[in-house]
């Protein structure tokens, strides 16, 4: 089939505004998205930007809005975008962070928040000789959480964070989530204090669009109702 | 502008943030420079699990590890490297465990392990199980987690700068590296007394690979490009569990967890060729017998693929071990493994070979002991050699922590030793050899675009220099590569800004492939045996008389080259004849 791929054009460095442009693309439904972009780049028009990496949803690179929703292009099909022949599917930038190029977007902001919550395993006592134990039930509290890519199509599609540049966002507080309740992780104290703030948690007003974003089917909104309950038992 | 650090680390993939760890944790001033976010790096796609005799399941031994990698590289990985390799990997797991990878865990809450391909125990008994994982995200967990903890200590990263020029002073010594900011299109130096490579693997040098498009094999070019060697090349490992025509990885925990492989008669055909262990025969030899199926006509529906059949093995397997791969078939393939079998054929994955080092990821020019002063590689992209003519699964995890926590320790180290001397002389406009290389892609008006060349070189490779090889397809290879090495250098780009020009760094990327593929294939052309995951068709038997050697190959940069040898270590393990 040929599709009409409408993709959001933007270089600062032209001087001209953002516009749409079209491109006729052949595909087969199950084509990536991943796979219209490369076949611009490639055949159409080279000066076509965007990240790209592994190509199968592992990497996080390529998050975009397609049809006006987050996803990542590697891990969706043309046949779940468009009907047929004809068709037409859009590519944006991430909404919520300033446009580099194309659809690529300035990621500083989405990884200053990820290093604000302390994302790593704090416990001073001395490690014992072997690993230290975790149950497979005390595991699978924080299993969901680790399969996070950090691509940012949940936190770009988070109304506080487009309303509140300073909002943590979901994907920071999920790593957060992740550590917090990893029983081997005794950081509480310092971590909690962070998203349990003004900038934080309270901001989550459990809208769901960073569940419906995630690529890796994570239950963010359910993680981060467990962290403010930690954060309300522990301090209150 | 020109920045300067103790230490320049390029890549950050598992390699390159092991080493950057160890270093910063031994007081020195480290940078990395990555042309990815160090999250995207490829580590993050290692699906199945990271082996370490740890007998949390099983008893086990690393002598047992040690055997089975030396058996696997079919003689010719170095068994001291290999010794250190599997005597070190449990400790360094649980390290890594320390730092807080989530491991799936058993039920007295270790560290799970699983079966997986050539890992046996009481040297070749039957399948053992010792990779670790974390479900089939195994590498995607450590990569997060030991970025997590570089950022905790302070690692000083570069993100999205592309390393294009290593810089050398007269005498020899590294004194840096040259980087284009992908972001604003400045070229920046890097004044440093060490610089380390970390830049991974090639496969995108072939047509049909499970590598991300990253996969350029920048480093091993850079490298050859200053004269120095690549060590084994002609060694091209194909993962066996492709997503037929995407190749997209299905970890060989597939079959660690049960699966099967079958052919259009619904034969398990594995046990024809490996009695033993079957299904978990090493990565070589399984993609060897999916092609001979194939060939005799048992490839399904008459096409170039087998099945993987899981569908025995119940869906609580698969959802709760195997979850990633399971949602690939499903998404890809529109295949749901638990009632259907997946199509499968061996895609291009992993290279033996590369820039030779010593065990601390010294840079070596020539026989042992001959460092290149102040010069590491580390992971895919380096050669210590571990993994000889075939690495088992879940080694190169185990290779990239144990030699980059290594590499990291060592330099640190030298930088202590080193501490009152300054930094080596820059050479006189250090840039000019990038800046003109990139003046002269941007100036181009006419030519063919990167892809018409890439595509190309990809064919070649794969038509020519994959699973069989014999001295007609690789003089074809060569041939073609000598076109492609003109092409390359006539490639051009319609992006000529100066703002995230992705265009411009895949035309540089272009040469770098031209020139580590002429290594792969002159490599496969000269080694007149059969070893491991290198099989000629044409001289099918391992020769141990002529070739149980490392070879070295040098490139003028022109297409002329020349080879080197290098002994292979053995300590314990006497070359036998490999049976499964």
């Amino acid at each position: 089939m040929k599709l009409n791929v409408k993709v959001r054009r933007y270089d600062p460095e032209s001087g001209k505004p953002p516009y749409w442009a079209t491109y006729e693309v052949p595909a087969e439904p199950m084509d990536s998205a991943l796979s219209l972009l490369l076949h611009i780049k490639w055949h159409l028009d080279g000066t076509l930007t965007f990240r790209k990496s592994c190509a199968h949803g592992i990497c996080g690179s390529d998050a975009m809005q397609i049809n006006g929703e987050n996803k990542l292009a590697c891990s969706v099909l043309v046949q779940d975008l468009v009907k047929g022949d004809g068709d037409t599917i859009s590519f944006a930038p991430l909404p919520g962070s300033p446009v580099i190029k194309d659809l690529v977007i300035d990621q500083t902001r989405f990884f200053e928040k990820y290093r604000a919550v302390m994302p790593w395993l704090i416990n001073d006592t001395p490690p014992p000789e072997r690993e230290r134990l975790q149950s497979p039930e005390e595991h699978a509290i924080i299993e969901d959480a680790t399969k996070c890519i950090m691509c940012g199509a949940c936190t770009h599609s988070c109304p506080s964070t487009w309303a509140d540049p300073d909002y943590l966002g979901p994907a920071a507080m999920l790593k957060a989530y992740r550590y917090t309740f990893d029983s081997r992780d005794a950081g509480s104290a310092q971590r909690l204090p962070i998203v349990d703030s003004k900038d934080g948690l309270w901001k989550c007003y459990t809208i769901f669009n960073c569940v419906q974003a995630c690529p890796k089917e994570i239950d963010i909104t359910r993680w981060l109702s467990a962290l403010k309950r930690k954060a309300v038992t522990a301090q209150y | 502008m020109t920045f300067s650090h103790d230490i320049v680390i390029v890549g950050a993939g598992g390699a390159g943030l092991m080493a950057a760890l160890y270093a910063r944790e031994g007081g020195a001033d480290v940078a990395v420079v990555s042309k990815l976010h160090p999250l995207r790096s490829h580590t993050g796609a290692a699906q199945g699990g990271i082996g370490a005799a740890l007998g949390n399941e099983e008893e086990d031994h690393w002598l047992w590890h040690a055997f089975d990698t030396v058996k696997g590289s079919d003689y010719i990985g170095d068994q001291d490297a290999i010794e250190i390799m599997c005597q070190d990997a449990p400790r360094t797991i649980v390290e890594l465990e320390h730092y807080g990878v989530p491991f799936s865990r058993n039920k007295q809450g270790k560290i799970s392990q699983r079966r997986f391909g050539g890992h046996t125990r009481n040297f070749g008994e039957a399948p053992v199980r010792r990779a670790c994982h974390a479900a089939d995200r195994t590498g995607h967990t450590i990569l997060h987690t030991l970025y997590d903890q570089c950022v905790k200590n302070h690692v000083r990263f570069y993100d999205e700068f592309q390393v294009l020029d290593l810089l050398m002073t007269p005498d020899g010594e590294t004194c840096g590296v040259v980087a284009y900011e992908i972001l604003t299109g400045e070229i920046h130096t890097f004044h440093a007394k060490i610089v380390c490579f970390a830049t991974g693997g090639y496969g995108r040098a072939f047509k049909t690979t499970s590598n991300a498009h990253a996969g350029t094999g920048d480093g091993m070019a850079i490298v050859l490009r200053k004269g120095l060697p690549l060590e084994d090349m002609e060694f091209v490992q194909f993962h066996p569990t492709g997503l037929y025509r995407l190749g997209i990885l299905i970890t060989e925990g597939a079959r660690g967890e049960g699966g099967i492989l079958r052919n259009n008669e619904g034969e398990r055909f594995m046990e024809r060729y490996a009695p033993t262990v079957k299904d978990l025969a090493p990565r070589d030899l399984v993609s060897q017998c999916i092609y001979k199926e194939i060939r005799e006509g048992r490839g399904i529906n008459g096409k170039e693929y087998v099945h993987l059949d899981m569908t025995h093995v119940g869906e609580d397997v698969l959802l709760h071990k195997l979850p990633e791969i399971t949602v690939f078939s499903r998404t890809y393939m529109g295949i749901d493994p638990v009632k259907q079998p997946i199509p499968v054929a061996p895609t291009c994955h992993y290279a033996m070979g590369g820039i030779p080092t010593d065990h601390d990821g010294r840079v070596e020019r020539a026989q042992r002991g001959s460092t290149v002063p102040g010069l590491y590689a580390v992971g895919e992209c380096a050669c210590v050699s571990v993994h000889g003519a075939n690495r088992l699964g879940t080694n190169s995890l185990v290779d990239l922590v144990v030699f980059g926590r290594r590499a990291g320790i060592r330099m640190a180290q030298e930088i202590q030793d080193r501490r009152n001397e300054p930094k080596p002389l820059l050479p006189d406009d250090p840039q000019k050899p990038t800046r003109d290389l990139l003046d002269a892609i941007l100036s181009r008006t006419e030519g063919e675009p990167v892809v018409a060349v890439r595509t190309d070189l990809q064919q070649t490779m794969m038509d020519n220099v994959s699973v069989f090889r014999n001295e007609e397809t690789l003089t074809q290879a060569l041939a073609d590569l000598k076109a492609l090495r003109e092409r390359a250098r006539r490639v051009v780009v319609r992006d000529k800004g100066k703002r995230f020009n992705t265009e411009l760094m895949d035309a540089v990327e272009i040469g770098f492939m031209v020139d580590y593929a002429e290594a792969i294939a002159a490599g496969a052309k000269y080694r007149t045996e059969s070893r491991g995951a290198h099989s000629r068709e044409d001289y099918p038997q391992r020769d141990d008389e002529h070739w149980l050697k490392h070879t070295l190959f040098y490139s003028d940069g022109q297409g002329g080259y020349e080879f080197g040898d290098k002994k292979v270590i053995i300590t314990r393990f006497q070359p036998k004849e490999r049976k499964y």
